[in-house]
């Protein structure tokens, strides 16, 4: 279980982004945050990953004080983070970095399966470079490959892993969401705005301004979600709609 | 051979000095042979008037390798050869051609290559050449080579040179002719540390029409180490010249980088890219969410790049 309690983080200018966010992720559920670009989803999960440091506030994993660990440390005790925007490196191959991940050497039919998640070949992928020469859609799947194969995986942060997607490969990822969600061992926090993927979350919780919105069980949330969408204005820059969890 | 020299042909080579029957290769122990043998298609013999040797390649030689590599293992000696090779027409060969310079005393360890290679019409060479440093002393470890390629028409020569650190100084000339519709393929690696100096020059003149030069050069500079590099590629026809410069800065280490385009005709294609930097940070965080330290991150990183 990860929680976090009274995040907040300002930058060094005094620009207030993340004030006072409180809410947990469960074990073995699947939990999505959604809410308005610019909202301080992406400074979540950076936070969460060890990329940030909060200005104030706590991050417990399994009741354990975090805050202070550094990336590795967080890494290594089960986080894992699929940026949002995918790395490029100059020299290393979709191997190494699968490899890297899941701390051992792996045979091809293992990266086949892996890669298979994401809806990728691995005998056309394996050897290539991790750079500029992959497309957009390419390079985001192998992201999100990386975290997949993460070895000792308990939290795993998923930063809009539908951008870029074609439909075949989000359908299989997709499924691989929900067999990771199914096995009940890897608690999953994504960060969309996809509909399909709030459609199998167990809870949603809503950030815009740096705050929760609304958070709680997907039949709770997701029909006001859906209602304010068709409004003319978003309504979570309105103030609070229902509590944190 | 020395024990040294084992070692570092190891390194420099991949081999272990025992060739299988019918390869031909040349070992070069502090300047003196220290083995030799020939093979049906590849005939190497001393040069008669200058330290060095000969290498012919018959265009009967298919996907045959030859090994010429050149070790110093202690300090006090200045090696200089010439070597020489002439391949024919249509033939495909890999030449490996390490060289390790070891010293453990006040002595400078020097060894000074100068190749030249006339490549045939059709010709194909892969030439790799690995580069290193090795022993406790304080004297310098030099390794200065000189590449001088003449490839005829529809020529192709590749050439993998990688210098993997411990060499203090470094001068590299390398300077190429190219015909119609030859090709020259160059990767370079460079790693200095410390207080080491590089210095690496190319100088590439595109002749024939459609020829083509592909020149990439990768380097770290680490510790309080420089290097520079200069590189000339003229086209004087319909031909296409690509330079990458890419250097990776950690430390105190500096970089200085000057690349010339010179296009003599309308049809002339040349392109630079250069890019010096320190290691990106997002690169860095993103091995660290992988469980790697920051230390082994920037090892990672650097060894791919480097690869
Ligand atoms: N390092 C930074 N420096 C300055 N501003 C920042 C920094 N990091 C985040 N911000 C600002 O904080 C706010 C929240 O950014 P964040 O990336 O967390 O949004 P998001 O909810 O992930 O948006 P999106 O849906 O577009 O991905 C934005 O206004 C952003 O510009
Ligand atoms: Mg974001």
């Amino acid at each position: 279980m990860l929680e976090l309690k009274g995040i907040e983080w300002t930058l060094p200018g005094g620009e207030e982004i993340l004030k006072k966010i409180d809410f947990t992720v469960p074990d073995g559920k699947m939990t999505v945050i959604t809410g308005p670009n610019g909202g301080g989803k992406t400074s979540i999960a950076k936070i969460i990953a060890g990329i940030a440091k909060p200005t104030n506030g706590t991050i417990l994993l399994n009741g354990e004080d975090i805050t202070d660990w550094d990336i590795t440390q967080r890494s290594r005790s089960g986080i894992g983070y699929a940026f949002q925007q995918p790395v490029r490196f100059k020299g290393l191959k979709v191997r190494d970095l699968m490899e890297l991940a899941s701390e051992e050497t792996l045979d091809e039919s293992r990266l086949c399966s892996i890669l298979g998640e994401v809806g990728l070949c691995a005998q056309e992928y394996i050897d290539r470079d991790v750079d500029a020469s992959l497309s957009g859609g390419e390079s985001k799947r192998i992201e999100i490959a990386t975290v997949l194969a993460k070895k000792g995986a308990k939290v795993l942060v998923f930063d809009e892993p539908e951008a870029g997607i074609d439909l075949w490969s989000f359908t299989n990822l997709i499924d691989a969401f929900e067999r990771l969600k199914s096995n009940h061992h890897e608690s999953l926090l994504i960060i969309s705005h996809q509909e399909r993927i709030l459609d199998i979350a167990d809870y949603i919780i809503v950030i815009a301004d740096g705050k929760v919105r609304m958070a709680g069980n997907k039949e709770e949330v997701l029909p006001g979600l859906l209602e304010g969408e068709s409004g003319t204005n978003c309504p979570l820059g309105k103030g609070e709609r229902g509590g944190a969890a | 051979m020395d024990e040294i020299t084992k070692e570092m042909l190891k390194t420099v080579s991949d081999w272990d000095g025992e060739a299988e029957d019918g390869i031909a290769y040349n070992i070069r122990e502090n300047g003196q042979c220290a083995g030799r043998r020939s093979s049906r298609n590849i005939v190497i013999e001393s040069k008669e008037d200058a330290p060095g040797l000969i290498i012919r390649i018959s265009p009967k030689a298919q996907k045959e390798t030859v090994y010429i590599p050149a070790c110093v293992t202690h300090g006090g000696v200045d090696d200089l050869v010439y070597n020489d090779f002439y391949v024919g027409a249509g033939a495909d060969v890999t030449i490996v051609a390490g060289c390790g310079v070891h010293t453990d005393n006040e002595g400078q360890a020097k060894h000074n290559g100068i190749h030249r290679f006339f490549l045939d019409k059709g010709a194909h060479v892969l030439y790799q050449e690995k580069h290193i440093g090795t022993g406790t002393g304080t004297g310098f470890r030099r390794i200065d080579p000189v590449t001088d390629i003449e490839l005829g028409e529809e020529a192709v020569l590749e050439m993998d040179t990688i210098q993997i650190g411990g060499v203090d100084r470094t001068f590299r000339k390398t300077t190429a002719k190219l015909a119609a519709r030859a090709r020259l393929i160059i990767h370079e690696r460079l790693m200095t540390d410390g207080e080491d100096e590089a210095v690496s020059d190319f100088d590439v003149t595109l002749e024939g029409e459609d020829s083509g030069v592909d020149l990439i050069s990768r380097s770290v500079a680490r510790g309080n180490s420089r290097q520079d590099y200069h590189s000339k590629i003229s086209g004087n026809c319909r031909c296409t010249g690509h330079s990458e410069c890419d250097a990776i800065l950690a430390e105190n280490g500096k970089v200085n980088a000057a690349p010339e385009l010179f296009a003599g005709n309308i049809d002339a294609s040349l392109i630079h890219e250069a890019a010096i930097g320190k290691i990106a940070g997002e690169q860095i965080m993103k091995l660290k969410t992988l469980g790697l330290t920051e230390a082994e991150a920037e090892q990672k990183i650097i060894e791919g790049f480097l690869r």
